[in-house]
């Protein structure tokens, strides 16, 4: 006999429930509107009155509606099928909600994530008589690129005996595949499919690791000089137009990583789409297969209701939890994680909580961290290794960098790359900052290289802003190849050209070759009469360099400019930097 | 469910309470006071108080009014009669035509699934150089308009409203002065576009409330047209506006402020509003352009902010053009590169000399040393200014084009424009307008 109880008040998307028995915190209830059920989570409880937040539009409810709780949490289904779906905040399929429902999203329609009738060709890996726990795989289904665990719901206590097997066959997520015993004689039987609460972290491994592998993104800046490591963390602040989304985009489709979340929270629909119609026409150069079939879309975007915004960020991780628990590495993509903090202040204002800073509530960093702290990498129970890696925007009201999403985000992340509106406005791209951004992982380059680069970059923007002043003719010779060094390095390797089908994805390969070459040039003293010659040279050097950066790896022009490149070099070499001297060493092994 | 109240319990700011039963949240009620009768939303229920928001403000209100719940939420009708008509911010004629009343639909309904969108694939000729060369607005974009007060922003609405290649179009006037309602009417009239337009329009001197209400019936009234297979553009001035009547609610119901006194739900309000503009397969279209005063020329007020993250993009007015740093169309790419193939090359290279102009003007202030190459870029800003980004200019896109190859003729060699050799060589005018000054 579930709890039952009646509407009391409504007051935006929150509404009061007076309640006649038990109810669970964040307990999933459905208020009862005429023919439709409206989903609706527990998020607080007085007495016998429960304050729900409505995961759907509220008009149209009335004092004594009835409302029926279901007595589970907010959770949502994992199984084989997830891979290539668009969902929203829910973990509705937002194609098939289209087909029953239309254009429109009405309320209260709520379909089965997983599909109950498509076949999986499961294949059994335990015998009769094993032992098995939580989390343990009974079989495997491949899906898409990769083997599908199907493993024991993860919330069952018990060791369980198996007692039962089905042969190996196609069988759907429902059916009825191991058939167990718990220690006290009870039966138990598993399907492939079982339910998680998405606000609680899946803890089922052996051990988390440090994260140290770095994650390859094929962003030159990234990879080089603000890495960012398999089950780190890291965050995208920027301003509106700098840039956030087509960095995340861009990260999506090239990161070397087995499955994608994307989980557009409370931003453009617009966006999605173009996510949607294109990623199923691109290749996956690692599996050969499409880009969609290791993707994963949660599209709760601003329009929908605010609820089920603040739960999708959930949905999306416990999902790459899912999917860490097969030994894979994820990557999860929130873009923005500011739209869910307002979701958060939105339902803190309802509820009438003392306010902290610009209104969010004083929850608002211990939620940030505790989202953030579900990324890591872990040594599963079965000794494989998987990874969820997570990169969060944030969107600073004002483009300030002071407001409190940002700083609580930059407290917990190991990773930060901001974006500037300088950059982005003199169409400078990746507009991530080359002296403000940090990392705390190590990358695919040796730190003494990228210090060694990085500091005649700092050195170029102090001169930079030193020549505003004084011009061009108060600047010694020697400063201003400092200046045209660091302004070199930031055209040829921190700019990436998204749009060029070569220089849109750079290896870490290259990244290497291209890198020990430009650490060449920085370290050279080279050999002008004056100002003029040097920026002619560095002119031709950098258009030189754009044209090896469009050449295909190893083709036979990449071969010809790197000739080149070495030559102008050369001819106005007057030797290398001493302090770079075991750089250029380490370049020669 | 006509059961009238005669008992009000309370009533702050324009917000009353009543006890009643049987009210459904978003409902309607009707008040009659010595001064007519207003129409009033509920907008909260504590178990029988209920608290309403009173269209025409509560000001003569009496606590011993009577009060009437109508049964349903705001609705407006939807039918070919709208065209060519005037209503309010509830629904009511402002013109002298009859009040409307068949085909209700409801305002604010539910969002357009995501999955159903499609990438927006067509672009929408406004005759305005800097819009259509260098951010060419789409069909089913959302776009602002950041201006400050004083910026003849509300012209520049009325010359896209007309010239745009649209099958209807509506305007959404929040807070509009009396004498900008009548510019756009006679405007709409005179340009014969007034058969094709539906406006809802909600002036400075009407209670505050019914501004909230005129976004939502225009776009509900847009989407209905738009799902019957019509190009329709909304036109909503001025956002900043119906913000501050949000933030006067807010404040009045007490909630508390985020941000310089807005609700911390500004950025889902304004999202829900510009969301819908949307392409539909197999129908019409919604394309939205919306003013946005920014106070204080300030780009970071929390109006203007918010409403940049939530849109493809912004124009910026200022010094009556439309400035081209800092004016973005996100979806230009979309259709730019179908238009003509110097489109794309022309866009990039004019803006980056005509930055490179910017920088000239400042040394020239500065009283440094201008070189031979500074005279030519100050010749062709000054050029550009008065060709592209003069308002009075209106032009079809391909003429600007040609015009943009002109002014580039009249002051550069070829080679210093930094544009492919191939463009140049098809697109450079033979009898430009230098060979012109030549022979003079």
């Amino acid at each position: 006999m579930s709890t039952t109880g009646k509407v009391v008040g409504i007051n935006g998307n929150m509404v009061s429930v007076k309640t006649d028995g038990n109810i669970i915190m964040n307990e999933v209830g459905y208020i009862l509107n005429g023919d439709k059920r409206l989903k609706a989570e527990v998020i607080r409880i007085r007495g016998e009155v429960a304050q729900l937040q409505v995961f759907e539009q509220t008009r149209g409810i009335g004092v004594g509606d009835e409302v029926s709780f279901s007595g589970e949490m907010l959770a949502v289904e994992l199984g084989p099928g997830l891979l290539g779906q668009v969902y929203d905040g829910l973990q509705n399929p937002l194609p098939e909600l289209a087909e029953k429902a239309g254009f429109f999203l009405e309320r209260g329609v709520y379909l089965e994530a997983l599909s109950r009738t498509k076949q999986w060709s499961f294949k059994p890996s335990v015998n009769v008589g094993d032992k098995v726990n939580a989390g343990d795989c009974l079989g495997i289904v491949p899906e898409g690129p990769y083997d599908h665990k199907v493993m024991v719901p993860f919330n069952l206590r018990d060791e369980y005996t198996v007692v039962s097997v089905v042969s190996e066959g196609p069988y759907t997520v429902s059916d009825k595949i191991v058939e167990a015993e718990d220690p006290r004689g009870g039966k138990k039987s598993f399907t492939m499919i079982f339910e998680w609460p998405v606000k609680r972290p899946i803890t089922l491994f052996d051990e988390r690791l440090k994260p140290v592998e770095p994650m390859v993104s094929k962003v030159r800046l990234m990879d080089t000089f603000f890495p960012v490591a398999k089950g780190g963390t890291y965050c995208i602040p920027g301003p509106f137009g700098a840039g956030k989304t087509v960095l995340q985009q861009i990260t999506s489709r090239h990161a070397e990583v087995d499955i994608v979340i994307i989980a557009a929270c409370g931003e453009r629909a617009g966006e999605v789409v173009e996510t949607l119609k294109e990623f199923p026409e691109l290749i996956d150069p690692k599996t050969g297969k499409s880009l969609m079939e290791r993707t994963i879309i949660i599209s709760n975007t601003s329009s929908m209701p605010v609820a089920s915004r603040e739960a999708s960020v959930y949905t999306a991780v416990t999902l790459g939890e899912y999917y860490r628990q097969m030994g894979l590495d994820v990557l999860l993509l929130a873009d923005s994680t500011s739209r869910w903090a307002q979701a958060m202040r939105e339902m803190s204002g309802r509820l009438e909580e003392i306010p902290g800073e610009e209104a969010f509530p004083a929850y608002l960093e211990s939620s940030i961290a505790a989202f953030y702290e579900r990324a890591g990498i872990v040594r599963l129970n079965d000794g494989n290794i998987g990874s969820v890696t997570i990169g969060g925007t944030v969107s600073p009201a004002g483009g300030n960098f002071e407001e409190p999403v940002t700083q609580a985000t930059l407290k917990v992340v190991g990773a930060f790359h901001g974006l500037s509106r300088e950059r982005s406005d003199a169409r400078k791209y990746p507009a991530i900052h080359p002296t403000e951004s940090w990392s705390k992982y190590n990358g695919i380059m040796p730190v003494d290289h990228v210090k060694y680069a990085h500091d005649i970059l700092a050195r170029s923007g102090e001169i930079e802003a030193m020549m505003k002043v004084v011009g061009e003719e108060g600047t010694s010779l020697q400063d201003y190849i400092i200046f045209q060094k660091g302004e070199f390095l930031d055209v040829v390797y921190f700019q990436q050209n998204s749009f060029d089908p070569v220089d849109a994805a750079v290896t870490p390969e290259r990244q290497k070759k291209v890198f020990a070459q430009i650490l060449l040039l920085l370290a050279t003293e080279l050999n002008f009469s004056d100002k003029e010659e040097a920026r002619r040279w560095f002119y031709q050097m950098r258009q030189k360099y754009l044209d090896y950066n469009g050449a295909e790896w190893r083709s036979d022009s990449f071969k010809k400019y790197e000739k080149e490149i070495a030559d102008i070099l050369q001819a106005k070499s007057l030797g290398t930097d001493k302090r770079a001297a075991s750089i250029l060493e380490d370049l020669i092994k | 469910m006509s059961k009238v109240y005669s008992r009000i319990e309370s009533i702050a700011g324009n917000v009353i309470i009543v006890r009643a039963d049987g009210v459904r949240y978003g409902d309607l009620a009707q008040i009659n006071t010595s001064f007519g009768t207003s129409l009033a939303e509920v907008i909260k229920l504590d178990n029988d108080l209920v608290s309403l928001q009173v269209f025409a403000g509560s000001r003569g209100i009496s606590t011993g009014d009577e009060v009437r719940f109508l049964g349903k939420s705001m609705q407006i009708s939807y039918s070919e009669s709208l065209l060519g008509r005037v209503f309010n911010g509830s629904g009511e004629p402002r013109d002298k035509g009859p009040s409307l009343s068949e085909n209700l639909i409801s305002i604010g309904g539910p969002s357009f699934n995501p999955a159903k969108r499609i990438i927006p694939r067509n672009m929408v000729r406004t005759g305005i150089p800097m819009i259509d060369l260098f951010n060419t607005l789409v069909e089913s974009q959302k776009l602002p308009i950041f201006s400050i007060s004083g910026e003849p922003y509300n012209e520049v609405l009325a010359r896209i409203a007309l010239q745009a290649e649209v099958d209807l179009i509506i305007l959404g006037g929040m807070g509009l002065k009396y004498d900008d309602y009548l510019y756009f009417k006679e405007t709409l009239e005179e340009g014969g576009a007034l058969s094709r337009s539906i406006l809802f329009i909600h002036t400075a001197a009407d209670p505050v409330v019914e501004s909230l209400m005129v976004p939502d019936i225009s776009l509900a009234v847009a989407e209905k047209f738009a799902l019957d297979g019509r190009k329709v553009l909304v036109l909503l001035t001025d956002m900043t506006n119906f913000a501050d009547a949000m933030k006067e609610i807010a404040i009045t119901q007490e909630q508390v402020p985020s941000n310089r006194g807005y609700p911390g739900d500004l950025y889902s309000q304004l999202a829900s509003r510009y969301e819908k503009a949307v392409d539909i397969e197999g129908a019409g279209s919604i394309t939205i352009l919306a003013v946005t005063t920014m106070p204080g020329d300030d780009v970071t007020h929390p109006v203007p902010d918010n409403t940049g993250y939530i849109t493809e993009g912004q124009y910026y007015l200022r010094n009556g053009r439309i400035e081209p740093f800092g004016s973005l169309s996100r979806l230009k790419q979309q259709v730019n590169d179908r238009t003509r193939e110097d489109h794309r090359p022309l866009m990039d290279g004019m803006i980056k000399i005509y930055a490179a102009y910017k920088e000239a003007l400042e040394k020239q202030s500065m009283g440094f040393q201008m070189t031979e190459w500074d005279e030519k870029l100050i010749r062709y800003g000054e050029l550009f200014e008065k060709e592209m980004m003069d308002l009075t200019v209106n032009i079809p896109l391909e003429q600007a084009l040609d015009n943009g190859w002109k002014i580039l003729s009249a002051c550069f060699e070829k080679e210093e424009t930094g544009l492919r050799s191939s463009l140049i060589d098809k697109f450079w005018p033979v009898d430009s307008l230098k060979n012109k000054a030549g022979q003079e």
